[in-house]
């Protein structure tokens, strides 16, 4: 093996171990921060060691006790300094800080450790930037100049929003815990949204120039699957799964040979993944299982696996999907939801009846400057062989959006309208 | 990325003796495949490996496993000079036949291998496969394709 084929073996260990090594270590010591100083210095010993002795056979238990063994160093360290400061002969607080309580409370079950950092990294207290950032990093094994990449910023703005990050959860004294009650609803909100905006920052990206971005999609998926065996409990969870499972599974027929979009509609089919459609109604399923069909994240997986299940786009089951819009118009109302609920009862009930339901929403100010409601309507009215307006709804929506790719495709069907 | 894990059959997973404990999970057929290839004792491999799978699924990086019949149960269709021959199981060189696969979603090779070398086997070979994805063709085929092209012009151009 050569160094560079070790780095990259201690890279894959990292991104392995890492998690659980944090998470142990943050339950100790208290402190997410101390805990991910403590476990890259186990990291830095392994790059100093292994490319001489090789990667351990038990590479995870290598890392867990040089990390130990730093935890002990500087518990000792603390508690010299606590006895410095405080009067002599004081004994230390006893309880799991005592070194030598440390193996065994770093074996204590492991997968509670892991949810109470997700919490911990998604902390409301923390920006939403922030909030992702830590997760990519604490729970993703992701270092710092991939997330600066993934997210189109340079790694020194990371590096300080984590290094910001770890010092208010420290000065917050946040507990590393896993929230209760009534305030486990909200703190979970904040982790599947952190989770879910991961996956759009990806999902967006699809068709950038670097890798990282849509890789995004993959850790975001990878985080909800391993939150799905944390809390399995929560059918929300499971509605998140879902809903991102089956919207990945259309990532290879999204784009264009050319690098356009590709709309749902017209997306070759025979391009979904099947292996994520499958695993996506079957998450669907465990949230409903548990009750949560009404969740907003459930009904959104509901109609994206409405899409999933029509082996051709005329097969859609349009009625079903209007029908989940409205629920989760209910549940989580916003005015593009609305707008998504017109396309749907469009589809299933003709132009008009989706046009009355767009109509109504031309006053929102929310949507002004949304390009895809002239978009919906130009369709529509098009639709109703009201060619002009369609042409000037077209126009507009044209000259609303941000993306060159899908301005060229507004003003070819403005065009079209044109020769009626 | 994708890697398909590819565990190769031997006389016993032909054989298709059927463990004393079945597994009904999806995931627990391939253990029931792995018994079969007595690779391990069957108590000890399916208390392992169930834990391995474990692993494997709380990890979020299971995407699929399956474990395959013996290939007694099996046929080959052969494509020769316009003419397709359907030949029935068994085959007798069980060093090319599988007996199970797992289909893993990792960062990259090296991640693949270190989770297999977690795997409890034991007097066996199991492959590690790289599937291939959108970005083996897309846009990244392409940027590598350019920066390939504008290294030649730079040289071209430095000898000129």
């Amino acid at each position: 093996m050569t160094a560079t084929d070790t780095h990259r073996a201690i890279d894959a260990v990292w991104r392995i171990e890492s998690p659980r090594l944090i998470a142990g270590l943050a339950r100790i010591m208290r402190d997410v921060g101390i805990a991910e100083d403590l476990a890259q210095d186990a990291l830095v010993a392994a790059l100093e060691q292994w490319p001489e002795s090789g990667v351990p056979q038990n590479p995870g238990a290598w890392l867990m006790a040089a990390a130990k063994n730093r935890a002990i160093d500087a518990l000792r360290r603390k508690k010299r300094l606590e006895r410095k400061h405080e009067e002599l002969g004081q004994e230390l607080e006893a309880g799991p800080q005592a070194p030598g309580d440390l193996d065994a409370a770093l074996d204590d079950d492991i997968g509670d450790d892991l949810l109470r950092l997700v919490f911990i990294a998604c902390h409301p207290i923390l920006s939403t930037e922030a909030r992702a950032a830590l997760t990519l990093r604490l729970l993703g094994g992701l270092t710092t100049d991939e997330i600066a990449r993934a997210f189109l910023v340079p790694e020194p703005t990371i590096a300080q929003r984590i290094v910001r990050a770890k010092r208010t959860l420290t000065e917050a004294r946040v507990p590393f815990a896993v929230p209760r009650g009534a305030e486990l609803a909200a703190r979970l909100k904040s982790v599947l949204e952190v989770i879910y905006l991961i996956f759009n920052e990806g999902y967006a990206a699809t068709a950038g120039d670097d890798w990282m971005r849509p890789a995004l999609c993959e850790d975001a998926l990878r985080l909800g699957r391993i939150l799905a065996e944390l809390a399995p409990q929560e059918p929300e969870v499971h509605g998140l799964v879902a809903l991102m499972e089956i919207q990945a599974s259309r990532v290879g027929a999204r784009v264009g040979p050319s690098g356009e979009p590709v709309l749902l509609l017209d997306q070759d089919r025979g391009r979904w993944d099947h292996i994520l459609i499958r695993r996506g109604l079957a998450a669907l399923e465990r949230a409903e299982k548990l009750g949560g069909s009404r969740g907003p994240y459930a009904l959104q997986a509901a109609i994206a696996a409405c899409h999933g299940r029509a082996r051709a786009a005329a097969e859609t089951d349009w009625a079903r999907i209007a029908g989940l819009y409205a629920e989760l118009a209910l549940a989580a109302p916003s005015p593009v939801v609305e707008l998504n609920r017109a396309v749907a009862v469009a589809m299933a009930s003709g132009p008009l009846a989706g046009l009355a339901l767009v109509d109504a929403l031309t006053g929102e100010p929310s949507l002004r400057d949304y390009h895809l409601l002239p978009s919906v309507r130009g369709d529509l009215l098009g639709k109703l062989g009201r060619f002009d307006e369609a042409r000037a709804e077209f126009e507009r929506a044209a000259s609303l959006t941000r993306n060159a790719r899908e301005r060229e495709l507004l003003l070819g069907r403005a065009a079209a309208c044109a020769r009626g | 990325m994708r890697v398909m894990v590819i565990v190769k059959a031997d006389k016993q997973s032909e054989a298709g003796t059927l463990p004393d404990k079945k597994i009904l999970t999806d995931i627990g057929k391939i253990n029931e495949e792995l018994v079969k290839a007595g690779v391990m004792p069957e108590e000890k491999l399916l208390a392992d490996m169930g834990k391995f799978n474990e692993e494997l699924v709380k990890a979020g990086i299971m995407l699929a496993g399956e474990g395959l019949q013996p290939s007694s149960k099996g046929a080959r269709v052969k494509f020769s000079g316009g003419k397709k021959t359907v030949t029935d199981g068994p085959f007798a060189e069980t060093k090319e036949l599988i007996a199970g696969f797992w289909l893993w979603q990792v960062k990259s090779m090296e991640e693949a291998i270190e989770w297999l070398k977690r795997a409890p086997f034991e007097g066996t070979e199991v492959e590690i496969r790289q599937v291939f994805e959108l970005e083996d063709f897309g846009d990244n085929a392409t940027k590598e394709f350019k920066e390939q092209e504008e290294r030649l012009r730079t040289q071209i151009a430095g000898k000129r």
